[in-house]
């Protein structure tokens, strides 16, 4: 199949034509016997990595294996906020270059993501609560991300609708970074989707990973619900149930499943125009193209496969949206739904090598993972075509548990229901 | 999500602070040579997606330590029992 380039003339022409000839933007084909990659778990980080294995290392004998359809997973569950405001030196430099591809995404894959760089904004409510903010900002600048220390009347400018006088929680000021924002998170899936198809990528959905073939510490292919394929690398892009589908392989990771809630309210007219984060609870806002706020909160904080939540969570979360903007008091909640998370022991992701030859682990991305999708995708595609980190993403090592190199940016130790 | 403590009767999750995993051992050994059986019990965990036995502290409540014995896909609890009957904690 040609996959038909978009373009403002494509778009006049199938408009004058009643919009009758679009085509089907990606294959379904049957699985082949054998490929040179299988990647198990068609997400966002999955596409991302078969797009970038094809695009940037020549490999397009590749297969993404999918349990369900496209984007029925974490990749359209997330609240589509991306921003690279991290603290600690192993995390700082990949994030910025995931910002990096989300800037150029539309281009590279030709496909309209609506990434909308609207500004993340992280509120302060005291002086020690600022000096955090100052040295992540400065963390932030030192390696080339762009952040700006807001005073109160700068933070009143963006965003004057919220309570700066609270008795309890007065607002100080911000950290922002501009070049946050959020992007469509299904069009992701999408986008990724048909580049890598029109590179040759099979993409087969419900098709769910049933066990894998290993010989005398050898990965040979993966069984699927579609019968077995052979592979002479086996990727595992699933984030969720990492463990689950790696435990088929023998691994036991340190990684535990938990659920995060995300919320959306009916429509309103413009009111926030920046991504907003409640600085003395756990809340954090941004208005959809349609007018909703989307939200949300904290983890759930106790092991879950459930893809939902407890009603506790959507309590506290309110509560702190009503101590931050008391005007959205009145507004109804529309849809609330779970995710499914890879809480790791530390806070931050895997992306390595296992002790199984040719078979390659992308997990833990705990609830950060969707703004990661083209840096994940973009490093462990370069892991699996070269057989060793990028070095952008080689502190994310499956053994820094037992090296004690770990990444832990809220310093909570080996405990995930607090990261 | 309730769960029925076996000192205070059911009450509701709030009242309830997790601990995570309650099938992993502590190693006795302090020697170097038990690191990875440390590394184990510190980080690794089976994670099932169906029964977890698991470490709930009754912390609005009687302070009792419970293990709790629940349904990861459906959140359904099968058991709740004090904590510290074996020598895991």
């Amino acid at each position: 199949m040609v996959t038909m380039r978009y373009s403002l003339a494509s778009l006049l022409a199938n408009a004058v034509t009643g919009n009758r000839y679009w085509k089907p933007i990606w294959r379904e084909p049957e699985p082949k016997p054998s490929y040179d990659v299988v990647i198990v778990g068609g997400g966002g980080h999955g596409l991302a990595t078969a797009h970038y294995l094809a695009k940037e290392h020549g490999i397009t004998n590749v297969a993404v294996v999918e349990k369900s359809y496209l984007g029925s997973g974490n990749v359209g569950r997330n609240t589509t906020i991306v921003r690279s405001n991290y603290l600690l030196p192993g995390n700082l430099p990949f994030y910025e270059w995931s910002m990096k591809l989300w800037e150029g995404l539309e281009q590279d894959l030709n496909y309209n993501t609506m990434v909308s760089q609207r500004g993340v904004l992280n509120v302060f409510h005291s002086d020690p609560q600022r000096d955090a903010y100052a040295r992540r900002g400065n963390a932030m600048r030192l390696n080339g991300v762009d952040a700006e220390l807001l005073d109160r009347e700068q933070v009143r400018a963006l965003v004057p609708f919220v309570d700066f006088d609270n008795a309890r929680f007065p607002i100080r000021g911000g950290l922002l970074q501009p070049r946050g924002g959020t992007v469509r998170h299904d069009a992701v899936a999408w986008g990724y989707a048909r580049a890598a198809d029109s590179r040759g990528v099979d993409i087969i959905q419900n098709c769910a990973a049933t066990g894998f073939r290993i010989e005398n510490g050898r990965i040979l292919g993966v069984e699927t619900e579609k019968g077995f394929i052979g592979a002479k690398k086996v990727a595992l892009t699933c984030a969720g149930n990492s463990t689950r589908v790696a435990s088929m392989a023998g691994l036991r990771l340190p990684i535990e499943s938990h659920s995060v809630q995300a919320f959306v309210t009916e429509g309103v007219k413009p009111l926030i125009d920046v991504v907003m984060t409640f600085g003395a609870g756990h809340f954090y806002v941004s208005q959809s193209d349609k007018g909703g706020l989307v939200f949300g909160g904290d983890i759930e904080g106790y092991n879950s496969y459930a893809q939902r939540g407890n009603l506790p969570v959507i309590e506290d979360v309110c509560e702190g949206g009503m101590a931050l903007m008391p005007v959205i008091g009145r507004l109804r909640i529309l849809r609330s739904w779970g995710g499914l998370l890879d809480m790791t022991m530390d806070g931050s992701p895997i992306i390595d090598l296992t002790p199984i030859q040719g078979l390659y682990l992308n997990a833990g991305w705990c609830y950060g993972g969707f703004k990661a999708t083209p840096a994940s995708g973009f490093c462990f595609a370069h892991l699996i075509a070269k057989g060793e980190p990028h070095k952008l993403a080689a502190a994310y090592r499956l053994d820094r548990f037992a090296s004690g190199r770990v990444i832990d940016e809220k310093g909570m130790g080996a405990q995930p229901n607090l990261h | 999500m309730r769960i029925k403590c076996p000192y205070c009767g059911e009450r509701a999750l709030e009242e309830f602070t997790y601990r995570g995993d309650a099938t992993v051992t502590r190693p006795k050994s302090l020697d170097p040579a038990a690191a990875d059986a440390w590394v184990d019990y510190v980080y690794l965990r089976d994670n099932p997606s169906g029964l977890h036995k698991e470490y709930w502290h009754h912390s609005a409540g009687c302070h009792s330590w419970l293990v709790v014995t629940r349904n990861m896909s459906t959140h359904e609890i099968v058991s709740v029992e004090f904590a510290g009957k074996g020598d895991s904690q």
